[in-house]
This record gives C-alpha cells, sequence and structure tokens, in this order.
C-alpha cells in the first residue's frame, strides 16, 4: 500500500482549492504519481458520491469513479486550468463516465472547434481566478429560493429532465424552466462577481 | 457565423447537468461548437457543477453523502493501471477528445463536429427519406420518447401548424426559415417548449435543413396534421 498524506478538509478554502488546481496541471506535466494519488483521495469519494445521486447502484458507482478516475490521468493533458477548476474538469469526467454508461452510448460533446486559438488569448489568466468562483458558487447555491435549489439539485444531482422534474412537481413544464433560469442567472452573477 | 438565436439557459444548465434526451443533448452540442456566446456560457455552468461536487463529501452534508467511502483496494488497482498506460501526451492526442473532424475531408463545413459523429461530413451525402413532396427526413436516431431527426424542406413550404407537449430544439443547418418567433438561418437555434405554437416557413431559394430534437411528441393544431402524425411519427 502507498503511504498517502492525507488531504482532504471538510471545508475548502480557496487556497486549497486553487492547490487542487494547480496540483491537478502540475500533474499533467509530470506524471508525477504521488501527486495522482493525493487527487484521487480528495475527488474519488466526491465522485462517487454524486454518481450514487444519480440513481446508480453502489457497487457500479464504484466502477465508474475508477473509470473517471483513470481518466483524471489519462485525459490530464485536456485540463486548462486556466479555463476551469479542477473540479469543474472532474465533474465533466464524472458526468460523461456515468451517462455513457446509464445509456449506453456516448452523451453528444461539443467541440471545441477553435481551441488553440482560445487557449492561447487566455494563457495569461490565472488559476485560482476559477477556483475562487468556484466557492462563490457553492455558497450562492446554499441561497438559492427552495424552490429554486430544488430544481437545481433534481437537475444535477438526479439528472432528471425538464419533463421529469414537472411530473414530480406536479407543475407545469415553463415553470421548471423559470426556476432553473432564475437560479443558473443568480449563480452566474455570482460567479462574475456581480452579486 | 453570425448566429442571431441561441440556447434557453435551462436547456443550456439541463445540457451541462446531462439530464437531456440524447437527441436534445446532440442539438445542443452542435450548437455550441459553433457558437463562441453559448460556449462561454457552458463553461460558466460547468463551473457551477464543480462547485456542487466540491460540496459533495463533507460534514455539512445532510443527505448521508458524507458516508460515502471509496473501496480502500481501489486505489492499488488504479495504480496498477496507470503503470500499464503508455504516455499519451502528443499533439494527436490533444485533439482526439470532443475535437472536430470538422476540417477533415468531405466536411463541407455545414455539419458541426458532433454531428458528423452520426452522419458524416456532408448534408448532401445523407440518404433522405421523402416524406410528401418537398419534405424529407432522416432519422439519426430512435428516441424513446421524441425525435433526433434531420428536416429537408423545399423553398416556399411550410410545416403544419403545431405546438409542443414538451421540448424542442432546432438548429438549422442550411437556408432559413421565418415563424411566429422569428427568423432562423444558418448557426441558429431554436429552443421552443409548450408555450409556442408555430408554423415554420422555408423563406429562401434554398432548401432549409435542419437537426430537430424533441422530448415529446408534437401537438398538430390542425386534422390534417392529426392524421399524418402516427405516419411521419413527430
Amino acid at each position: 500500500m502507498v503511504n498517502v498524506v492525507p488531504i482532504r478538509k471538510n471545508s475548502m478554502t480557496a487556497t486549497q482549492s486553487k492547490a487542487w488546481s494547480a496540483m491537478l496541471a502540475e500533474m499533467a506535466v509530470t506524471k508525477d504519481k504521488s501527486l495522482y494519488i493525493q487527487l484521487y483521495q480528495h475527488f474519488a469519494p466526491k465522485v462517487k458520491a454524486y454518481i450514487i445521486r444519480l440513481g446508480v447502484m453502489e457497487a457500479t458507482a464504484e466502477e465508474l469513479t475508477q473509470e473517471a478516475m483513470l481518466n483524471m490521468w489519462r485525459k490530464s493533458h485536456l485540463f486548462q486550468p486556466n479555463k476551469s477548476a479542477a473540479s469543474t474538469w472532474l465533474f465533466t469526467l464524472a458526468r460523461n463516465q456515468s451517462i455513457d454508461w446509464m445509456r449506453k452510448q456516448k452523451y453528444p460533446e461539443y467541440s471545441l472547434d477553435n481551441m488553440q486559438d482560445r487557449i492561447e488569448e487566455a494563457s495569461d489568466a490565472d488559476i485560482g481566478e476559477q477556483t475562487v468562483q468556484s466557492e462563490r458558487i457553492a455558497q450562492a447555491v446554499s441561497q438559492l429560493p427552495e424552490n429554486q435549489a430544488q430544481v437545481i439539485y433534481m437537475s444535477f444531482y438526479e439528472g432528471r429532465s425538464h419533463s421529469e422534474i414537472a411530473d414530480r412537481l406536479m407543475i407545469p413544464l415553463g415553470s421548471v424552466k423559470s426556476r432553473i433560469r432564475l437560479a443558473a442567472e443568480k449563480l452566474k452573477l455570482t460567479l462574475r462577481g456581480e452579486q | 457565423m453570425n448566429i442571431n438565436h441561441h440556447l434557453d439557459e435551462a436547456t443550456l444548465f439541463s445540457y451541462v447537468a446531462g439530464s437531456l434526451s440524447q437527441g436534445m443533448a446532440l442539438v445542443v452540442a452542435s450548437h455550441i461548437s459553433i457558437c463562441d456566446s453559448c460556449r462561454d456560457r457552458v463553461f460558466e455552468t460547468e463551473a457551477i457543477g464543480g462547485a456542487l461536487l466540491n460540496e459533495m463529501v463533507s460534514d455539512n452534508s445532510s443527505d448521508g453523502s458524507a458516508s460515502v467511502k471509496v473501496d480502500e483496494t481501489a486505489l492499488e488497482q488504479v495504480l496498477a493501471c496507470l503503470d500499464q498506460e503508455e504516455p499519451t501526451i502528443s499533439l494527436d492526442s490533444s485533439l482526439s477528445d470532443g475535437e472536430s473532424d470538422a476540417c477533415s475531408p468531405g466536411n463541407t463545413g455545414e455539419v458541426p463536429a458532433p454531428l458528423s459523429d452520426y452522419i458524416g461530413g456532408s448534408l448532401d451525402a445523407v440518404q433522405w427519406k421523402r416524406l410528401s413532396p418537398g419534405f424529407y427526413y432522416f432519422d439519426v436516431f430512435k428516441e424513446q420518447r421524441g425525435i433526433c431527426r434531420l428536416l429537408k424542406v423545399a423553398p416556399g413550404k411550410s410545416i403544419l401548424p403545431h405546438g409542443h407537449h414538451g421540448n424542442e430544439l432546432t438548429l438549422l443547418l442550411r437556408g432559413s426559415y421565418a415563424d411566429e418567433v422569428g427568423r432562423f438561418a444558418q448557426g441558429d437555434v431554436a429552443d421552443l417548449d409548450d408555450q409556442i405554437e408555430h408554423q415554420p416557413l422555408v423563406d429562401g431559394n434554398e432548401d432549409c435543413i435542419c437537426l430537430v430534437a424533441t422530448d415529446y411528441p408534437l401537438r398538430f393544431t390542425t386534422l390534417l396534421g392529426k392524421v399524418i402524425q402516427p405516419i411521419t411519427r413527430f
């Protein structure tokens, strides 16, 4: 068994969050397994908890988590620390892994036709900016009105479509969409530091 | 490309959450791959997903997720897998994950990369099926409740008036149409729900080709529409 320094803390500060992104970026370059282990120990339980919330049985969630964490190693060269925080990138890996398994087909992903140009344009961005934003959002989510938080959670954590949410809450489709819209706009204002 | 009609915030949010149907996700991914402003909105929304992931497994969790543990032997197994991995850092591999083949030979530039995975790079090579004079379709894939379909409609023709029981997403790939909502041209996306009734009319001089996805059957408002609905499977 590899000796691992326990890293995970219950309440993460901006500095810690920034450290995870920097660590992932460094691992992408150096392929240093000790960094991988620290990232794994921090993110794997979160990824597994997220996948279970999507309705996947625990044994399968365990396998999907391992696959997602393997992809963290395999695809680390695609991580762009000036574009997203480590947690954001891990979220997309976990989401794709679980949806692909649930649907037995690949979830359509957008392609970055001008990716190289955009990387160069953003190359001076501060790695920490994305991660500080991430924490602002977490706080903003907890402050949403209950009816908006409810649809956000049903969409993100339970993977439910607008129509399913409407059926479950017995409200019109338009109400589901307007609640999501309102919540998303608030969260994005927070993201931009405007609220 | 001058794009005037974009994705609804609620649609974009559900795409990022992974809760759109396969067909609707394909329309969204295709639009995002050619629309800088919607792509930036996706990046913002993904940051929300990252923040929510960060909230998992903490003492603040009130739903039991704090108790989620990963199998203790799993890390060793993963590390053993890493030892067998070959280095993957190369220009080719950096472009292989979701990167486009829109620039590949045979792609006319009209087919966004996510869609080209399903139909190839040319709209002219699609095996169109005739629905009625001036109307052609091609099912990209079968959906449980809705459709994911390419439509080709001749100039001057209009779709029968209809509303929706759920959501309807339409991405314009060639030509244009006008309806009660506005005028839609290449790259535009029409993001409609059950509040909208419309009758799109192809208003240009060329065929209008679009990718349409729904998550519920349409609601035709004329007798003719209702009669032909079972045949057309809209």
